[in-house]
């Protein structure tokens, strides 16, 4: 079961003194920094931000109950609230007002990473008006309505405080509506409601998350999924908005798994008084004293601990059967490489269609970075003048599954698995293949050759012979040399190579090579000549090859069409001393008598 | 034997067709027991067995001069003979019939008729090892009685499809028209072919035509070879014919009651819904890699459930991948340009992949493969063929024809090439830049562009 919990606390929680009657707790979503106050500041203030080096210690004097403490950014300016009505900046400073809007406001969210304010403004609370603030302006954004489940008669504070929540999923600023179900609007469940709050324009409905029970939940964002905790089952359920649901109507989402609870965690004992083999003790999970902010914060301020939310990519492999879906899930996640791999080296057990899916997924996601770049690389080379905002380079992330990966950890050990047929791993091979051609990725050559080892080890030739003649394994100079090197187990193979040797049209050399080597000198002389290569090729390669053939004609005929050469492009038949062809020189004196050597023509 | 036969018209050109084995009756008064079978079998006992006895002696004879190679044929003023020995000690003999005209005594023509008459004898007994097994499979399950008994059923039948009048230098090849395809649409047919596979394991090879050409054989490419010499002279003429001549065709895919797809069955029931639909499908056999002479038996046996669940998973995409063909198809066209009739006509054979290509040949179909030259022609390029076997070197024979026509003949590593041009008043130089043009231009997709472009040329005029 314990493989089973997708959801998990960070392991390295943020540790403050847990809220007391003496010590008052507080948390700053800016600055992401706990405050523990005790004795309203007279014996201490701890400031615990994130990372460790941000701790702040210091006192001030007690002057009533802490309503509310922050810094600034920076920690720069200490902001203390006593009151309902006044703030205290302990350095003296100066205020000015800026810019004043006057609006009836029953209460507000406010969002640090995109700063936005939001106000819940009517009677019923249910109009939004949000603010953006940027470089020291305000400005106001279009309001909106939350559509309530029932309005109620007379009118009333409906909309609560506790049921809105901002967040960014997906680079987008959303907020998040608790839509409890109503006994009187027929609503069997809850659901939470997502308001797209674009920078310009209106803000408008955009998803619906079936939460599919009723009690009390609390929001979380992680990794751009949606985590909606369920006090009463002490579980949670996870949405991605990305994700489409075939059977649902537009936008509307059903959980992407099963309802878990967040993986036990269990607090370790610190401090003197603690003997060092007792246990940890389970933490309970769920607490009502919970306190959730945005995106990812958990805070027990009765334990004193403030906690990350995480996603755990493993347990969601066994509990997603539909692999499309899987992928779709897993390739838009931050820490997902090792975990789609697996899925790819789980899914070739698996069949055929599945296979298809996975790869063409992958894909798609590996094409698009690979385009992004492109179009960068163009973008550069064309200079920065073009265009005025300078194109960022796309960032790879851990989704981008090249086909080295795949080779490394997916398709080699695959090709050596024991107990699979022959026929399968072909077929999986080709899929990659056509996975890769659909998406007009150039395959590599390594994949060709693993399809080519695989067919070989198997004696499919005739199936390889198929696949060249279709040009399925793309012509290049190592797969020319690889089918020469099968020549002595298919002779066919050596046709294909030449064949592929001058498709190339680069790799005359090599065609030369490999006629020469078969001595095929005649054969090797003609077609240098017919590429109009003749005049640069050297002569003793040629001479020393008909020579091994032990043709006497043939030599001769080699030897005559050198001098030729020679004649044509310096007036004399003789080899230069660099050409080194001395030596058959005198085997060509010695075999066919000095008078039969070429005469320079007299000009 | 088989006195029941009733009276049928057969092919006019088969004198005789006969399959003996001498050691099936070794003593004297037991020559009848070496006949296996007997084309045409009402000729009288005494006849089939002088005929028998003398083809024996004759391979007898001949065996004395080289026992390596024993003759293949037997040339006499009036008919000629071809013998074949596929397995030990069992022969095919066949005897063509002049048909009244005058015996031919140009060197030429025997010469092509020997290579082509020898390969349709080759092909009856691929044909018939196709379906049944070699002759020794037969005999240890079931005798000499079962063994004639097979005989006689496949080539009753055979024989009359047999049209010797219209084999040509393609029997000799006996090759394979590949589709040509580009590698997207290529990949996804062996993507499905692949699935279906896997999905239906008891199919175990797959072989994914278009038309009459071949795109992908899971066969090994001899079986894949007399294969598609069935499919393509014999089964799908006989069902395309019906169709092409806008016939009520038992075969339409409205009749199976499924409008869906066009996918069905060519071999098998005609309609899966019908509950009194026989799922009777042809046996073939095949080689397997292990073991040269063990032979395998695919029996296309297939349950109610098989045949449906096959039909529901290939019909559907089947005919979204025939679209994409089809586009192909048009693309090709496209490019080879409006249908104009060319200067040259030409005949391409690459024996490594045996893929074929013909521009003299039409339409083929069960009863006639037209060829749009003149015989004699067809003549010319046999005798080429002749000479191009004799020597493994590369080898170009440039052939001035009686009729203004000029027949080139190329040969270049294993593949081969025939050109017959339709200029009157070319030369030498003209004909071979002519050739040379064609070579760069026509990509058979297996390329004809041959790197040992090279040839020792030879001349001919006649």
């Amino acid at each position: 079961m314990s493989e089973e919990h997708y959801l998990e606390l960070c392991e390295n929680p943020v540790q403050f003194e847990h809220a007391s009657s003496v010590n008052n707790v507080f948390f700053d979503e800016a600055n992401k920094q706990v405050f523990a106050v005790r004795s309203g500041g007279a014996t201490g203030v701890v400031v615990k931000g994130p990372d460790d080096k941000s701790s702040v210690a210091f006192r001030m004097d007690d002057k009533g109950e802490v309503k509310c403490i922050k810094f600034s950014i920076g920690n720069k300016i200490l902001a203390v609230q006593r009151t309902s009505k006044s703030v205290v900046f302990p350095d003296k400073r100066s205020l000015k007002l800026l810019k004043s809007q006057s609006i009836n406001v029953n209460w507000y969210q406010y969002c640090p990473e995109t700063a936005v304010i939001l106000l819940s403004t009517t009677v019923q609370g249910n109009i939004l008006q949000p603010f953006a603030f940027r470089s020291g302006t305000m400005s106001k954004m279009s309001k909106f309505e939350i559509e309530l489940p029932v309005v109620p008669k007379p009118a009333k504070l409906s909309l609560s405080e506790r049921d809105i929540a901002m967040a960014t999923i997906y680079g987008q600023l959303h907020v998040m509506y608790l839509k409890h179900h109503s006994r009187t609007a027929n609503s069997t469940s809850a659901e939470v409601v997502l308001y797209h709050l674009p920078r310009e324009g209106a803000c408008k409905k955009s998803h619906v998350l079936k939460l599919n029970t009723t009690g009390k939940f609390a929001l979380n964002i992680v990794d751009n999924l949606v985590v909606v905790h369920h006090q009463s089952s002490q579980t949670s359920l996870i949405f991605d908005i990305k994700l489409k649901e075939p059977d649902c109507a537009v936008n509307t989402h059903q959980p992407v798994l099963p309802a878990r609870s967040i993986h036990p965690y269990r607090i370790p004992l610190s401090g003197p008084a603690v003997v060092p083999s007792q246990p940890p003790v389970p933490c309970q999970l769920y607490s009502s004293s919970w306190s959730v902010f945005q995106p990812d914060i958990i805070i027990s301020a009765s334990e004193g601990y403030l906690w990350y939310l995480q996603v755990k990519l493993p347990p969601t492999v066994n509990l997603l059967q539909d692999k499309g879906k899987l992928m779709d899930f897993l390739l838009r996640r931050r820490d997902c490489k090792m975990v789609i791999l697996s899925v790819c080296s789980q899914s070739t057990r698996g069949v055929l269609p599945v296979v298809a899916t996975v790869f063409d997924k992958l894909n798609q996601v590996y094409k698009e970075y690979l385009e992004a770049e492109q179009s960068y690389t163009v973008a550069m080379e064309s200079g920065p003048s073009r265009g005025s905002a300078a194109q960022k380079r796309p960032v790879r992330t851990q989704a981008v599954i090249d086909q080295s990966d795949m080779y490394t950890h997916v398709l080699s050990s695959f090709t050596e698995r024991k107990g699979v047929s022959h026929k399968f791993i072909i077929a999986v091979l080709m899929e990659y293949i056509r996975s890769l051609n659909q998406f007009q990725i150039t395959v590599q050559h390594y994949l060709y050759e693993l399809v080519i080892k695989t067919l070989v080890q198997h004696n499919l030739f005739y199936m390889l012979h198929q696949f060249l003649q279709y040009h399925v394994l793309s012509d290049s100079k190592p797969l020319a040399c690889l089918l020469l090197s099968l020549e002595s187990t298919y002779p066919p193979a050596h046709q294909l190579s030449l064949d592929m040797l001058k498709r190339l049209s680069t790799a005359n050399d090599e065609i030369v090579e490999v006629l020469l080597s078969k001595q095929q000198v005649l054969g090797a002389l003609r077609f240098i000549r017919s590429v109009g290569g003749h005049d640069n090729v050297s002569a003793r390669k040629f001479l020393d090859a008909a020579r091994q053939t032990g043709d006497q004609m043939l030599f001769y005929t080699v030897f005559r069409s050198f001098q030729q050469r020679n004649q044509r492009l310096r007036g004399s038949p003789g080899f230069n001393p660099g050409e080194h062809c001395e030596e058959h020189v005198v085997h060509f004196k010695q075999l066919f008598g000095e008078q039969a050597l070429m005469k320079p023509s007299t000009v | 034997m088989a006195s029941g036969m009733q009276e049928k018209q057969y092919t006019p050109s088969l004198l005789s067709f006969f399959i003996y084995n001498p050691t099936f009756g070794p003593r004297e008064g037991e020559e009848e027991k070496k006949i296996l079978f007997y084309h045409p079998s009402e000729v009288e006992k005494n006849e089939k067995i002088r005929n028998v006895g003398l083809c024996e002696a004759i391979v007898q004879f001949t065996r004395t001069f080289c026992p390596t190679k024993p003759a293949k044929s037997l040339h006499t003023q009036k008919n000629r003979q071809f013998f074949f020995e596929p397995e030990d000690n069992f022969w095919i003999v066949m005897k063509p019939n002049k048909d009244g005209k005058p015996p031919t005594i140009e060197y030429q023509e025997e010469e092509i008729l020997d290579t082509v008459y020898g390969a349709v004898v080759r092909q009856c007994y691929s044909m018939y090892k196709l379906f049944n097994g070699t002759f020794g499979r037969a005999m240890e399950a079931g005798g000499v009685e079962l063994l004639t008994q097979k005989l006689e059923k496949f080539f009753y039948r055979y024989l009359q499809t047999l049209h010797l009048q219209s084999c040509d230098l393609l029997d000799v090849f006996g090759g394979i028209s590949f589709f040509p395809l580009d590698k997207m649409t290529y990949l996804k047919i062996q993507s499905f072919v692949n699935k279906v596979e896997e999905s239906l394991s008891l199919i175990k090879y797959t072989a994914f035509l278009y038309n009459d050409q071949l795109i992908w054989s899971g066969l090994e490419q001899d079986d894949m070879r007399i294969l598609y010499k069935y499919l393509t002279t014999s089964l799908f003429p006989r069902h395309s014919e019906p169709e092409l001549a806008g016939r009520d065709s038992p075969l339409r895919p409205e009749v199976a009651g499924n409008l869906l797809h066009y996918g069905r069955f060519l071999t098998g029931p005609t309609n899966l819904k019908d509950p009194e639909a026989k799922f009777r499908f042809p046996k073939i056999f095949v080689s397997t890699g292990d073991g040269y002479e063990e032979l395998h038996l695919i029996v296309y046996k297939l349950t109610r459930e098989f045949c449906e669940q096959l039909d529901g998973l290939v019909g559907p995409q089947l005919t979204l991948l025939a679209s994409d063909i089809c586009e192909q198809f048009t693309i090709n066209r496209r490019i080879s340009g409006p249908e104009k009739e060319p200067q040259f006509k030409f005949i391409y054979f690459n024996h490594m992949n045996l893929a074929e290509k013909s521009t003299i040949h039409m339409r083929k179909t069960a009863s006639v493969c037209l060829t749009s030259v003149h015989p004699d022609l067809m003549k010319i390029l046999g005798d080429i063929n002749c000479d191009f076997a004799r020597v493994d070197e590369d080898e170009e024979i440039i052939v001035k024809a009686m009729t203004d026509y000029w027949v080139v003949g190329k040969k270049s590593d294993q593949r081969e090439l025939y050109v017959i041009l339709n200029q009157k008043n070319a030369n030498l130089i003209e004909v071979n830049e002519e050739v040379k043009r064609l070579c760069a231009t026509q990509d058979c997709f297996t390329t004809l562009k041959t790197v040992t472009s090279v040839f020792n040329r030879r001349l001919f005029f006649s």
